[in-house]
C-alpha cells in the first residue's frame, strides 16, 4: 500500500465514523468493510473523462446503496463534494440522504433496495459493448445481495453475452442484517458456484490494495469478472469488527473517540 | 395494434441504434423480424424480468431508449420496484409494452389478465400511461413516445375497426381526443384503452343517444391537473375502462377534481372484480362482467 493510498483510506474511515456519530446513522460496519476496495477503485482504476475532469468515463455503482456513507466520504476526498455537503449527512433536508442518490454529484445511480445495481449495470455494460466504447462498468454488491434472485438472473446474462467490461465486487464481510451469511442461506461454495455460472472469478482479501487492484484489472476473456473481496464487517475498529450489532449501531461520543485514536494509531 | 407498434418501432431503430427491443421469452411470430434486421438491438432477457427491467434502466442510462415488450403482469407487477426505483425515480426513456390490455387474454385466466396495471403505473410520478383506442391513436402514442423518451407505459389490445386515419393526430398528455361530437350535447362518454368501439355501440340505446365520444389516450400523474377546464365542459362524463374501479382510470378522473368546485357528475363504468377467476373469451367475460351494466 503506497502512503497515499493509506492515508486516503484512513481518512475515509475517519469521516465514516464521525458523520455516522453526528447523523446516528446505521451500516458503519458495511461502510467500513469497503474502504479498501472504494480507494483502488478511485485510485486509479476508474478512468475518468480527461486527466483534469472530475467525472468519469467508466461507471461505478454501489449497489449496497447502505454504504453510501463511504462513497460521500471518497467523493469528498476526490474534492466532487465539499465539507459543507458531506457534513450535512443525514441531517434534515439534506442531499446526501443515508442510501444512495443519483441527486448527488458524482453518483450515478440511486440504490437501497437490494439487487437492483447489479441488473442495471449489466445493462450498462450492455450499452457500452453496443456502442463498442472501451467504457468499463464495476459494481459493489453486498453479500446479503446473494439472496436476490436478479443476482443470479444477471450473472447468467452477463456470463451469455460475454460481458467482459464487467466487474461486480462482493463485499463478502459474512455477516448480514440479522445474523452471519452462513446462518441465513447458506451461499458456499460461492466461488465454484459463481464460476459455474460461467464467469473469471477472483476470490482475494478485500483489504489488502495490492491484491485489489490486481484483480480490478480487466481482460478481454469474455467473461464478466467477479471478485469475492472477502472483508471484515466493521474492519479497523477492533469493537465493531466482526459484530452484527455494527450493521445497525451508531458510535457514541466515547466509542467514537476510542475509534479515532485506533484508526490514527494503525 | 401490436402490428402498428413494432412497425413503428422498426421505423425508428432504422434510424437510431440506441433503440432498443427487450423481451422476457416471448412474442413468437412477432418479434423476430425485428430481431433479424436489427440483431444488435434486441435481446431476449429470459424468463427474468426484474432483471430485464433492470438492464433497461442501465441501457437507458447510457442514452438507449429501451422497448419491454411482454405481456401485461410480466412486464408491470413482477418488477414494479424496478419501475418505482430504477426508471422512474431516475426518469429514464424506458417503454412498458403490455400487449395483453384489460381481459385480451381472457381465456388464459387471472393470471394473464390486465385488471390493475393503470393502479400501478398511475402511482409513478414520471410515468406517461398510453392506452390507445384504436390503430390510429396507436401509431400516435408511438410516434410521442418516439419524440419524447420518458419513462412509458404503452397498453395495446386488438381492435375490430383496422382504419387508420392517413393524417395522424398530433396527440398531447392529458388531452382529450374528439371521436364523436354531437351539437348541443352536454354529456360524452370519455374511454381509455381500447373501448372506442364500445362507446359507439352505447350511442343506440336510447338512455346515450345524446352522448358525444371522447377519448383520453396519453395521461398519468403529471396529467391530472389538465383534466379540470375540460371536464368542466360537461354536465356528465361517463368513462368506461376495461380495469377494475380501484386505482383504475376512472378514479384517476375523479382524483382531478378533488377539492375543486366542478359540479360535473362522473360516472365510471369498470369491470367487476367478480370476473376474477373467471376465464372465457374477451368477449364472453366483458359481456357477463362488463356490458350487463348497461342493461
Amino acid at each position: 500500500m503506497n502512503i497515499l493510498e493509506k492515508k486516503l483510506a484512513k481518512n475515509l474511515r475517519k469521516n465514516i465514523l464521525q458523520l455516522s456519530n453526528k447523523a446516528k446513522s446505521s451500516h458503519i460496519g458495511g461502510c467500513l468493510s469497503i474502504v479498501e476496495i472504494l480507494t483502488v477503485l478511485f485510485s486509479g482504476t476508474l478512468k475518468k473523462i480527461s486527466l483534469k475532469s472530475n467525472k468519469y468515463k467508466d461507471t461505478f455503482i454501489l449497489s449496497k446503496g447502505h454504504a453510501c456513507l463511504a462513497l460521500y466520504c471518497m467523493l469528498y476526498e476526490k474534492k466532487i463534494l465539499n465539507k459543507k455537503t458531506l457534513f450535512s449527512y443525514g441531517q434534515n433536508g439534506t442531499l446526501l440522504m443515508s442510501h444512495a442518490s443519483h441527486h448527488v454529484p458524482g453518483v450515478k445511480f440511486s440504490t437501497g433496495s437490494l439487487g437492483h445495481g447489479l441488473p442495471v449495470a449489466v445493462g450498462s455494460a450492455l450499452a457500452a459493448k453496443l456502442e463498442k466504447k472501451n467504457r468499463k462498468v464495476y459494481v459493489l454488491i453486498s453479500d446479503g445481495e446473494l439472496n436476490e434472485g436478479t443476482t443470479w438472473e444477471s450473472l447468467m446474462f452477463a456470463s451469455h453475452h460475454k460481458l467482459d467490461n464487467l466487474c461486480v465486487i462482493i463485499d463478502y464481510n459474512k455477516i448480514q442484517g440479522l445474523t452471519f451469511v452462513s446462518k441465513t442461506i447458506k451461499i458456499e461454495p460461492l466461488l465454484k458456484k459463481i464460476s459455474s455460472f460461467g464467469c473469471n472469478v477472483k476470490n482475494i482479501d478485500g483489504h489488502n490494495i495490492f491484491k485489489i487492484k490486481k484483480a480490478l484489472i480487466l481482460n478481454k476473456t469474455n467473461k464478466p469478472r467477479v471478485i469475492i473481496a472477502n472483508t471484515i464487517k466493521g474492519k479497523g475498529v477492533s469493537f465493531m469488527e466482526n459484530k452484527i450489532a455494527w450493521h445497525y449501531k451508531s458510535p457514541n461520543n466515547v466509542e467514537l473517540k476510542n475509534a479515532l485514536e485506533e484508526i490514527e494509531n494503525a | 395494434m401490436r402490428n402498428i407498434f413494432i412497425d413503428e418501432l422498426i421505423l425508428a431503430a432504422k434510424k437510431n441504434k440506441k433503440i432498443i427491443l427487450i423481451v422476457n421469452d416471448l412474442g413468437y411470430s412477432f418479434v423476430e423480424k425485428f430481431a433479424k434486421m436489427f440483431p444488435k438491438q434486441f435481446y431476449n432477457a429470459g424468463v427474468a424480468e426484474q432483471n430485464m427491467t433492470g438492464i433497461a434502466a442501465g441501457m437507458a442510462l447510457e442514452g438507449c431508449h429501451v422497448f419491454v415488450y411482454s405481456i401485461g403482469n410480466f412486464s408491470t407487477f413482477r418488477c414494479a420496484e424496478q419501475i418505482r426505483n430504477d426508471i422512474d425515480y431516475h426518469n429514464l426513456p424506458v417503454t412498458l409494452v403490455n400487449v395483453g390490455a384489460g381481459l385480451r387474454y381472457g381465456n388464459l385466466g387471472y393470471t394473464h389478465h390486465s385488471l390493475q396495471d393503470y393502479s400501478l403505473m398511475r402511482s409513478f410520478p414520471n410515468m406517461l400511461i398510453n392506452s390507445p383506442n384504436n390503430l390510429t391513436e396507436t401509431k400516435s402514442c408511438m410516434r410521442y413516445i418516439l419524440q419524447n423518451p420518458q419513462p412509458s407505459y404503452l397498453r395495446l389490445t386488438q381492435v375490430k375497426d383496422h382504419f387508420i386515419e392517413k393524417k395522424t393526430p398530433n396527440l398531447k398528455p392529458g388531452k382529450w381526443m374528439p371521436i364523436i361530437e354531437k351539437k348541443g350535447s352536454n354529456k360524452t362518454f370519455l374511454t381509455t384503452g381500447g373501448l372506442v368501439n364500445l362507446a359507439k355501440k352505447l350511442l343506440i340505446k336510447k338512455k346515450f343517444n345524446n352522448f358525444s365520444i371522447f377519448s383520453l389516450p396519453i395521461w398519468g400523474m403529471k396529467h391530472k391537473e389538465r383534466q379540470i377546464k375540460q371536464i368542466k365542459k360537461w354536465d356528465t362524463v361517463f368513462v368506461l375502462e376495461d380495469h377494475l374501479e380501484d386505482g383504475g382510470f376512472g378514479s384517476w378522473l375523479k382524483e382531478s377534481i378533488n377539492n375543486t368546485n366542478v359540479k360535473t357528475k362522473i360516472i365510471s363504468k369498470s369491470i367487476s372484480e367478480k370476473v376474477i377467476s373467471k376465464a372465457g373469451s374477451e368477449k364472453y367475460l366483458l359481456e357477463k362482467y362488463f356490458l350487463k351494466f348497461f342493461d
